[in-house]
């Protein structure tokens, strides 16, 4: 039974959303509306299961001393101070919390993803060394999309921006195209398997 | 030293502390990477309780005195059994509660992925480009066709439908990478820029 009624409850109301999109009606827009509302009122809790992860996983460490324990003081102070200077200044421009955001948060976001750019091409250097005649299309493409968006490839050649345009506008037209109704097709097939039950490992291990 | 000024070297200092990690791993990174972590949770938590805890629970319950809101709201609360192991089943609840929506994921993802693709595709061949897209569509949905074998003159279809892939995956590979080079640039005009003043 701690399986079968949450099941229950995805293929009924699962279902009833099935109906509502078909045959929208006043009574399947109240029963839509008022599914919102209770699904807003869940949802903050989702972030007090984040926090309680973290929570767990960083004690856990500085608990067992493990190697680099240190850090995980770290993560939950931080944690606790921005939380906290949120909460006792509240969250609008030009308050300490907004001033965590930009000076620490975003710094430090905006670095750890530029940083990926000197990543990025190192592995794309190893992975498509022009092996195969398909790598080297994908190769000579990236190069000509990348050249396109700066003015180095206008300098270069006036067709290199022109030719960047083809690309995007025909075949990547065509393969993102080929690729959404795959994902299109994926994604019904997925949504059925849930409603009909054949899909449960969301609702996670043991009874 | 002005606040600003101040302001700027902690930038800064987490900055230069997340590059390090191109020399290697070292406690810099470490300890900016901890924080990040605690910051960026710690930042969601005030946000959610000012943009969804108090709209959608609180007032409700004790402003509007929507008694019905307590049922989700205890709902809701249920997940922290997630990390139990002998009450863990009564997670489920609001998972599959919010898990009910693929039902309108089935009609929705039929005619957005399906439906609207297949309608902008049917276009009328007047062109050597129209002609490509409708090439490329069709041996790309082939190529992913695999009741078949990928042989003979099948094959070479499918084969065509690869390199219209390639060319799609490069193009988004340089989109990729060339959002992250603008990032680093970002943060390079910062540093020589806002911090040190060599840029003007």
């Amino acid at each position: 039974m701690k399986r079968q009624i949450p099941l229950l409850i995805v293929i009924l109301l699962g279902f009833t959303f099935v109906i509502h999109t078909f045959v929208p009606s006043k009574l399947s827009m109240d029963f839509y509306d008022w599914y919102q509302s209770w699904i807003k009122a869940i949802s903050p809790f989702m972030v007090l299961l984040g926090i309680m992860s973290l929570f767990m996983v960083n004690s856990n460490k500085i608990q067992r001393k493990v190697p680099n324990w240190q850090y995980s003081v770290v993560t939950l102070l931080s944690l606790v101070a921005t939380g906290a200077i949120g909460f006792i200044w509240g969250t609008q421009e030009g308050t300490p919390f907004m001033w965590m955001f930009k000076n620490v948060q975003m710094p430090m976001g905006a670095t750890m993803f530029s940083l990926l750019a000197f990543y990025i091409a190192s592995a794309a250097y190893k992975a498509f060394r022009a092996r195969s005649m398909e790598a080297t299309v994908l190769l000579v493409a990236a190069i000509i999309v990348m050249l396109g968006q700066v003015p180095i490839g206008m300098k270069i050649s006036k067709y290199i921006p022109e030719t960047a345009t083809w690309i995007l506008n025909v075949p990547n037209l065509a393969a993102k195209r080929g690729i959404a109704l795959g994902v299109g097709l994926g994604m019904v097939a997925t949504s059925l398997k849930i409603l009909l039950g054949i899909e449960r490992t969301y609702l996670g291990g043991g009874e | 030293m002005t606040f600003e000024a101040i302001s700027n070297f902690i930038a800064a200092f987490f900055t230069l502390s997340i590059f390090s990690f191109l020399y290697k791993d070292n406690p810099f990174y470490k300890f900016a990477e901890a924080m990040f972590i605690g910051v960026s949770m710690g930042y969601a938590i005030p946000l959610v309780y000012n943009l969804t805890f108090i709209p959608f629970v609180y007032r409700p319950i004790f402003v509007e005195h929507n008694f019905w809101i307590l049922i989700p709201a205890l709902m809701g609360s249920l997940y922290i059994f997630r990390f139990s192991k002998n009450l863990g089943w009564l997670s489920r609840y609001p998972i599959v509660f919010g898990m009910a929506i693929v039902g309108m994921g089935v009609p929705m993802s039929m005619h957005a992925y399906v439906l609207v693709q297949v309608r902008t595709a049917m276009m009328p061949i007047d062109s050597i480009n129209t002609f490509l897209i409708f090439l490329g569509t069709v041996t790309i949905l082939l190529y992913f066709y695999f009741s078949k074998a990928h042989k003979g003159i099948y094959g070479k279809i499918t084969n065509i439908g690869i390199w219209f892939m390639m060319v799609g995956f490069g193009a988004s590979f340089g989109y990729t990478v060339m959002a992250r080079i603008s990032l680093l640039i970002g943060r390079i005009q910062f540093l020589m820029g806002d911090w040190l003043g060599l840029i003007k």
